[in-house]
């Protein structure tokens, strides 16, 4: 790489005191960004598009909320139509929800963004394939939008044999959009790991990087091991259903607990590409935000590659009671167990690096403190589900929803935002309203809270999950649920306008407004092009003792001198 | 008055605990329940704490603290490790409890189909709602006829997924005379949050009169009485009405003795022998425009009960002028008596015997 200047002495304050360009303005045109091969690109358009899935598949999950509160309040039988809908509105709104956003959001936006840049690269290892990951996303996400318009789907996002191989709605084209979205997530997990292993700059080795790329490195993992099987159980479903093949029909000689047996070997470690990025957030957020260095850094490097083995490992904890014999149900539920611990290491090292640091409850930050509740309390209630005897009762339960919500939705949708609003600066080069940002927080929190917690009661008592009719007795419940889906919608369309009012009216953002010392602050904000004009320095990135404060600036500028005296004394 | 019984000691998270493993369940879960509520407030107790404690206070401050020790890391590894471990051994021991019937438990084979439950009993008695007397270990055989179901009863812990193809056992034992609410667990589409049905736990004495009055609940009813109760009570009024609506299949209503159009292009005039077979074989005739989704009643429904169904169906059509059945025939043999039985019924009685020994294919 040749230096050509030196952006990060020219503009301490961001990008706006730069020669002007970066890799949004470098060039222009709709062709410039359709076959772009800039990872922050092609973050951008998955976030454009990413979004897009959130806000429809979104939209479902309240439609099926105000459907189950007008269940609640009126007395007239409900209509095998209205179950039709509802039941359409549930499989959509779980299909789009985890295939198209939990899945790909925080690798797809986050990771694209930020990975190259923390290795101190220019880009991915193989650009070309990330642009055709965004292309197979797209692709996967025409089918459903086809499947949408044409007949619907009824079957559940799990697609459990017979009944999706004998019901009228658009199974093939689902399957084949979520192979082909299977397909995006691998191509992206290649990616990850290739850049990993080939793109660290000089004098990171694999205990010197964030963690955050430890945590995309172990979904990764999962992703390219995992997801082919998906794939290949899709196809044998289409099989199934387009030409009559045997595998999953018992009335074709087949065996319907195959398929979730093939199912769940995907589906449960998929559970852990939502997470596991989530929590690699998580620890930058806590970190730099304490202004402390991370405590027990390998502990958590060493968990997420734990969680991703094991996570391989306990897929039969979804069918306790299918039928499985009780040796397997016994080992399936001693091995989830185990899962546990890694988890609960996470947090309590989390909890460490806030000891005696220097808290600062900035939105990240606030995002980071409700992800270590929400998954507190969902892990926890993961203990449950795991012992034998509570989930034959709780299974197939609003106890499992309000579980399964808790870790997959409302940690990683908390992680996802503190990451946006973390990384919002560097990817826009504005600030946002941090008041504006609060209130939203607020009311993510409090209406998440108020939806999902009530269904824990709800699914104890006994409510079976995707009922678009109930008795009376758990009325209550649903409509305390549904007021605190709207408090969570308007929460989440609070940051919706606060990013579009940031994009129109943000101050320009400095270089390092929050003070880490990841190779991302390394440069400019927005980047250029190129990512960096001159090589990042490398060294620990949870020692940010070399950033000094500037008051004028309100940010963070690197003192190369204090740097040097820290790296030798890391030396010593 | 039962129902308001059997809620006596509902808790907040927990519906009333009816069967004998529902107390070591409860204990479990309110072990979990305790912990669980120990973790969350020492996490979050901690997590506020150090915010108010350690709050920034100069955006210049430089923080030293510690960055790790492997002492404390397995320090607050091993409890959790022990917990999770204790539970694990606790909850198994439970589910082998739940698992394991006792020998001399009475069996019930449960039948469930879209979007219906039938409980069929040692002697053929069948029934949409699940009867069992109390203090009783009850056993359980669950098939299912199309999709998967699963047999859920809170108040009694026990669930388990009713598969077609396999026979899945499960049991219970209820403690108080009661009703309670039997669910369907597993999405089994449309009319899936509607597949509810009671169990009525009774003392053996009035179990075994209804069973004795189940065995031939027909007597001294009128034909179409007894056919209205059916199309309750066997779960056909999920799909087809009785007054024309349009359904998930047709209505009833003018079926009988008009002319019916199939999805291969055949055609037939709907009479007693159409109707049975419908009832019996649904997959041989599909009506045009519908989807081959009814499952099959063979074995789980009496020649009385068609019967009752046909003069039914004979009552509501206006393509039928002739002659409504006034009473059901009785079980005495045939001839010499007078009685009015229409000529092919001796012959259907007798296939449908042969029909109950082989349920359940």
């Amino acid at each position: 790489m040749t230096v050509i200047n030196n952006p990060v002495k020219a503009g301490v304050y961001g990008g706006q005191e730069q020669s002007g360009t970066n890799y949004i303005n470098h060039s222009k045109g709709i062709m410039s960004w359709l076959l772009t091969l800039d990872h922050k690109r092609i973050a951008l358009m998955y976030m454009v598009t990413v979004l897009g899935a959130f806000l429809l598949g979104g939209s479902f999950a309240i439609i099926l909320r105000t459907m189950l509160f007008a269940r609640a309040v009126t007395e007239t039988p409900i209509t095998p139509t209205t179950q039709d809908l509802y039941n359409q509105f549930f499989t959509l709104h779980g299909a789009i929800l985890v295939f198209m956003f939990i899945i790909p959001a925080v690798p797809g936006i986050l990771g694209n963004m930020v990975l190259p840049l923390m290795l101190g690269a220019k880009d991915v290892a193989f650009p070309r394939l990330n642009l055709l990951s965004w292309y197979c996303y797209m692709g996967g996400g025409a089918f459903f939008l086809f499947v949408l318009l044409n007949g619907g789907l009824d079957t559940g996002w799990t697609f459990y044999t017979p009944y999706s191989t004998s019901t009228t709605t658009s199974v093939t084209a689902a399957t084949l959009g979520a192979f082909i979205l299977g397909f995006s997530s691998i191509l992206t997990g290649l990616n990850f790991i290739a850049s990993i292993h080939m793109l660290r700059p000089k004098g990171m080795g694999w205990f010197d990087m964030p963690l955050f790329l430890w945590a995309l490195y172990a979904t990764s993992v999962i992703q390219v091991l995992a997801t082919p099987v998906l794939a290949i159980t899709l196809l044998l479903l289409a099989a199934e259903r387009v030409f009559g093949v045997g595998i999953f029909d018992p009335a074709l000689g087949g065996d319907p607990v195959l398929y979730q047996h093939f199912f769940w070997f995907y589906s449960h470690p998929a559970v852990y590409i939502m997470i596991l990025p989530a929590m690699g957030v998580v620890s930058e957020l806590i970190a730099v935000f304490s202004r402390r260095h991370i405590f027990g850094y390998s502990f958590i490097a060493f968990s997420s590659v734990a969680i991703a083995l094991l996570g391989f490992l306990v897929w039969g904890h979804h069918m306790f009671t299918s039928g499985q014999s009780a040796m397997t149900n016994a080992i399936f539920s001693l091995i989830t167990f185990s899962v546990a611990i890694p988890s609960a290491i996470k947090v309590f090292n989390w909890l460490a690096t806030m000891y005696k640091g220097s808290i600062l409850l900035a939105t990240p930050m606030l995002y980071a403190l409700a992800f270590i509740w929400l998954f507190t309390i969902g892990g926890l209630t993961g203990v449950f589900l795991g012992s034998l005897s509570l989930d034959i009762m709780a299974h197939d339960t609003y106890f499992v929803v309000a579980h399964f919500h808790y870790v997959m939705v409302g940690s990683m949708l908390t992680a996802f935002l503190g990451g946006m609003y973390y990384w919002w600066p560097k990817m826009f080069g504005k600030m946002y309203s941090e008041k504006v940002a609060k209130i939203a927080w607020f009311l993510i929190f409090v209406g998440f809270n108020m939806t999902f917690f009530v269904q824990f009661v709800a699914g104890s008592q006994g409510m079976p999950r995707r009922y678009a009719d109930f008795i009376p007795e758990y009325a209550l419940y649903h409509q305390i649920s549904t007021i605190g889906s709207y408090i969570l919608a308007i929460g989440l369309f609070v940051v919706l306008f606060n990013w579009i009012h940031s994009l129109r009216f943000g101050k320009p953002a400095p270089q390092n407004p929050w003070g880490g010392n990841t190779l991302e602050w390394h440069t400019s904000s927005p980047p250029p092009h190129e990512n960096f004009i001159e090589d990042p320095p490398v060294s620990d990135p949870y020692v940010m003792g070399a950033w000094d404060y500037d008051e004028a600036g309100e940010c963070y500028v690197y003192n190369e001198a204090k740097a040097a005296e820290l790296a030798l004394r890391e030396h010593h | 008055m039962l129902a308001i019984l059997a809620q006596a000691d509902k808790t907040f998270f927990l519906p009333p605990a009816r069967s004998t493993i529902a107390p070591a369940h409860d204990g479990l879960y309110h072990f979990v329940l305790w912990m669980s509520i120990f973790f969350t407030a020492l996490i979050a107790g901690l997590l506020v704490y150090f915010v108010i404690k350690y709050r920034r206070k100069s955006p210049h401050d430089v923080p030293e603290g510690p960055t790790h020790s492997t002492a404390i890391e397995l320090g607050w590894t091993l409890p959790p490790l022990i917990l999770v471990m204790v539970i694990f051994t606790w909850g198994f021991r439970g589910f082998i409890n739940l698992n394991q019937a006792p020998n001399s438990a009475y069996q019930v084979v449960v039948t469930a189909s879209k979007w219906n439950w039938a409980f069929t009993y040692e002697g053929g008695e069948s029934d949409g709602t699940l009867h069992v007397p109390v203090n009783t270990p009850i056993s359980l055989v669950l098939t299912s006829k199309d999709v998967i179901h699963s047999f859920y009863v809170p108040a009694f812990r026990v669930k388990k997924d009713v598969v077609p193809g396999r026979f899945n056992k499960t049991w219970f034992e209820a403690t108080e005379v009661g009703e309670y609410e039997l669910f369907c667990a597993e999405y089994c589409g449309q009319q899936h949050s509607t597949m509810i049905t009671k169990v009525v736990v009774e003392p053996m004495d009035d179990f075994l009169a209804y069973l004795e009055e189940r065995g031939k609940w027909w007597e001294g009813q009128k034909p179409i009485d007894v056919g209205k109760t059916v199309h309750q009570e066997k779960g056909c009024v999920a799909c087809h009405s009785l007054d024309g609506t349009a359904g998930t299949g047709p209505s009833w209503k003018d079926v009988f003795n008009n002319e019916r159009m199939f999805a291969d292009g055949t055609k037939l005039v709907a009479d007693e022998e159409y109707i049975r077979d419908s009832i019996l074989n649904p997959g041989n005739h599909i009506l045009a425009g519908y989807e081959n989704v009814m499952p099959t009643f063979q074995g789980q429904i009496k020649d009385q009960e068609i019967l009752g169904v046909i003069e039914l169906l004979k009552s509501i059509s206006s393509k039928y002028e002739g002659f409504v059945l006034e009473e059901m025939p009785t079980d005495e043999p045939a001839g010499g008596t007078g009685e009015s039985t229409p000529a092919d019924e001796g012959a259907a009685t007798e296939s449908g015997t042969e029909s109950e020994t082989q349920t359940q294919e």
